[in-house]
């Protein structure tokens, strides 16, 4: 084993260090200077293969070749510099792969430039009020307009996180209501501001509302072109399965969830209490996950960059990210003691600053909840790992469901 | 970069697998157990006759020039078979005697490497494996040193009946004895040692809790109840996916730890007690796990879940509890 990267990637290293100091000195800049600073930027490292490098360069992408270690060498030296990277969100993480994979050109051509851009943002139309953990029993619903050239929606997505700023939605609508269950669904993109999309705001438990909490939109006869459908009509299923290859794999969560745990302890020290044993305790076992974690996002890296597979323990990040974070939370609710039971300023996002003091932690405390719910709630991780990973036979109810 | 086992790591896992499977099942296991004997020289003879004895050692001395890694390879597959023998000791000894500088002590090496001298672990407790057996005992001088006692005279050995039946201890007492110097206090190798001891402990036991998960998947597929494999109920499948989740990322805090005391970076011996204070909660957590996975034949003797159980004690008291390692992990980090 040999955790370093080679002659090579530091030789890289170099390079983006030296472009970095170059071009990302954005000194007194503030607003929107700063901004249109950081857009010049982003083009600079776009042409210099820095961002965006699975992205043909027809689409405004720097189109190189998949080079995990030189992928993360980008982000650890863009992030000491505190430089901007790739815009993030729904649109570059799930938008822009499923278009590479299964999107026509001219989706390619209208929506990848302009969402790398963050131009466009995107909103993810998967879960309805009657549809979670359960998916593929979607229920709004798309038919064809009498001239066939466009679909007609109507229904209710829910939980839409980033709603409010969404300019786009991808989503999956029943437009085959006699099929089976997993192939009467499509696969479409519409334009959210139209007459028949409402969007509300939902208020969250850590307080949030307004702009930056997630939304339920209702569509009520919403339109969107049939060429904006993705895949084959009733193979929205599939196509939202659609694997993400490219270069997924990063130690970033590995890194976040790190520094997390330093605050933890710096927690622990402001707090007075970093000295008592069952503190320590508790830190040290909270610690032999958190590197447990990191040290499997290394393996899960080398085996990326080895083109080798990793076998079932990549079906456990998730739900090990997820435990890690009550874990931490609960220490830090041990911590905070008294000052938990004031709500700091600026909690949930709310304010331009964001939360100062102990009690700035039941953000973290709050927040980690949403964890064991978003993205796959933890019951379905445990089934995906017990079934998919090791093996044991479908859930009864699941496997002979139509 | 490179974060994964090679492989040749991966090759010789699975030649000492299968080397073992040929040579330590559930019958020898039960035989054994049931016996009086602390050694079982066939399946020792076996191990060594690989090379195991000398696998960390530069080729310069005759070893495989492999590192604690490969090392801690070898005792993930000894704690999947619950394998008798004190091969833990045996690899330590063999460390401690290439890297010392006593001509006398380093004489011993070649029989050391090649197992017939058999050593064991005698450090900060008077309960030894394999103490009846053993011509060598690695222990501390009483001052902070390392050195070897040597089997027989001044050496007393009190029979006691053993939790952990696959590798039986005995309670012993070190008088008048030939002694075969290793290192004195301050010497960093002292500090090595009882590092590598615990990465290799945590292999143990990461063998043994991936062992008592796979078994009870296994189980879990076969065992039919309400007309039905049990591993279909929600309930069983979430416990075993629990299970899984605590053993499998934690195989690479063995990696690590083992590859930062190959490389010998700042943190190794931190990595060590993080290792082995995570990986026996684990192993502890994962035998119960499997024992009430199981239902009533888990709980008997004769299905050997029991073994694993057993070892996973040993595991957790020998040299030092999880929360001992915690408090200095603690300590190391500066907190
Ligand atoms: C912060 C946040 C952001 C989100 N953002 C988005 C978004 O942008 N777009 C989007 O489409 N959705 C989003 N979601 C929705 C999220 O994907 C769903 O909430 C999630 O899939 C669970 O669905 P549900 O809420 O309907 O709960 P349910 O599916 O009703 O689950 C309720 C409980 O039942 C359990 N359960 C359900 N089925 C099973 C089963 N088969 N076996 C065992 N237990 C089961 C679950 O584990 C859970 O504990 C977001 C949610 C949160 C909290």
């Amino acid at each position: 084993m040999d955790l370093s990267y080679g002659a090579e990637a530091e030789a890289f290293r170099k390079e983006v260090r030296v472009f970095l100091t170059e071009s990302w000195q954005p000194g007194e800049r503030r607003g929107s200077e700063l901004k249109q600073f950081a857009g010049d930027f982003r083009r600079s490292a776009i042409d210099r293969g820095y961002l965006y490098r699975s992205v043909p360069k027809r689409y405004g992408g720097s189109e190189q070749p998949v080079d995990v270690i030189r992928a993360q060498v980008i982000r650890e030296e863009f992030g000491k510099a505190r430089a901007p990277m790739e815009v993030g969100g729904n649109g570059v993480n799930m938008t822009v792969p499923t278009l590479l994979e299964k999107g026509t050109d001219e989706q390619k051509d209208l929506f990848i430039q302009r969402t790398i851009e963050g131009e466009y943002i995107w909103g993810q139309g998967y879960s309805e009020p009657g549809s979670g953990s359960d998916l593929a029993s979607v229920r709004t619903k798309g038919e064809l307009s009498p001239d066939g050239t466009k679909w007609i929606i109507n229904g209710q997505k829910i939980w839409t996180s980033q709603g409010m700023q969404s300019t786009h939605m991808f989503m999956l609508v029943r437009t085959e209501p006699d099929a089976a269950k997993h192939d009467g669904i499509t696969y479409l993109l519409m334009d959210l501001d139209q007459p028949g999309v409402t969007r509300r705001p939902i208020r969250q438990m850590t307080g949030e509302e307004g702009a930056h909490t997630f939304c339920e939109f209702f569509f009520d006869n919403a339109e969107a072109p049939v060429a904006w459908q993705v895949g084959e009509r009733g193979q929205g299923w599939y196509v939202s399965r659609t694997t993400l290859k490219h270069e997924r794999a990063s130690i970033g969560s590995a890194d976040g969830l790190g520094s997390q745990f330093r605050k933890l302890v710096e927690l622990a020290q402001e707090m007075g209490r970093i000295g008592d044993p069952l503190v320590r305790d508790r830190l040290a076992e909270i610690e032999g996950r958190v590197l447990s974690h990191r040290y499997t996002s290394f393996r899960l890296f080398s085996c990326a960059a080895a083109g080798e597979d990793p076998g079932r323990v990549h079906l456990m990040m998730k739900l090990l990210l997820t435990e890690i974070g009550h874990d931490v939370a609960l220490l830090a609710q041990d911590l905070i003691g008294e000052a938990g039971m004031i709500e700091p300023a600026g909690a949930g996002g709310r304010g331009p600053r964001g939360p100062r003091g102990p009690n700035k932690w039941l953000d973290q405390i709050m927040g980690s909840l949403g964890n064991s719910i978003a993205g796959g709630a933890s019951n379905i991780q445990r089934n995906i790992i017990g079934e998919r990973g090791l093996g044991l036979p479908r859930d009864l109810a699941m496997a002979a469901e139509k | 970069m490179r974060f994964h086992l090679s492989e040749e790591q991966v090759a010789i896992q699975d030649a000492v697998r299968g080397t073992l499977g040929d040579c330590w099942g559930m019958e020898q296991l039960h035989k054994f157990a049931g016996g009086d004997d602390d050694f079982d020289p066939a399946s020792w003879e076996t191990l060594m006759s690989l090379g195991i004895g000398g696998l960390a050692l530069p080729e310069s001395e005759g070893g495989a020039g492999l590192g604690l890694l490969d090392a801690a390879l070898v005792c993930e597959v000894a704690g999947e078979k619950a394998a008798p023998g004190p091969l833990i000791g045996q690899i330590l000894t063999a460390i401690a005697v290439a890297n010392c500088s006593d001509a006398e002590t380093r004489n011993l090496l070649p029989r050391i490497a090649s197992g017939e001298l058999v050593s064991t672990l005698a450090l900060d407790s008077d309960l030894v494996q394999s103490a009846r057996a053993a011509h060598l005992f690695l222990t501390d001088d009483g001052a902070g040193g390392l050195r070897l006692i040597e089997a027989g005279d001044g050496v007393t050995i009190e029979a006691v009946i053993a939790t952990d039946r696959s590798r039986p201890v005995s309670r012993v007492q070190f008088g008048d004895v030939a002694v075969h110097p290793i290192c004195a206090a301050g010497d960093p190798l002292v500090q090595r040692i009882r590092d590598a001891a615990l990465v290799l402990i945590a292999a143990d036991a990461l063998g043994g809790a991936q062992h008592c998960t796979d078994i009870s998947v296994d189980y879990a597929k076969e065992r039919t109840q309400f007309g039905q494999p049990i591993g279909r109920f929600q309930g069983l499948k979430h416990q075993l996916a629990q299970m899984a989740l605590d053993v499998e990322p934690s195989r690479a805090l063995v990696w690590y730890a083992a590859y930062a005391w190959d490389a010998n970076l700042p943190d190794a011996t931190r990595a060590a007690a993080m290792a082995k204070a995570h990986l026996c909660e684990v192993y502890t957590r994962t035998t119960r796990a499997a024992i009430a996975s199981h239902g009533g034949i888990g709980y008997t003797w004769e299905y050997g879940l029991n073994y694993w159980f057993r070892r996973s004690v040993y595991d957790r008291a020998w040299l030092a509890s999880p929360a001992q390692h915690r408090a200095r992990a603690a300590e190391l980090a500066g907190w």
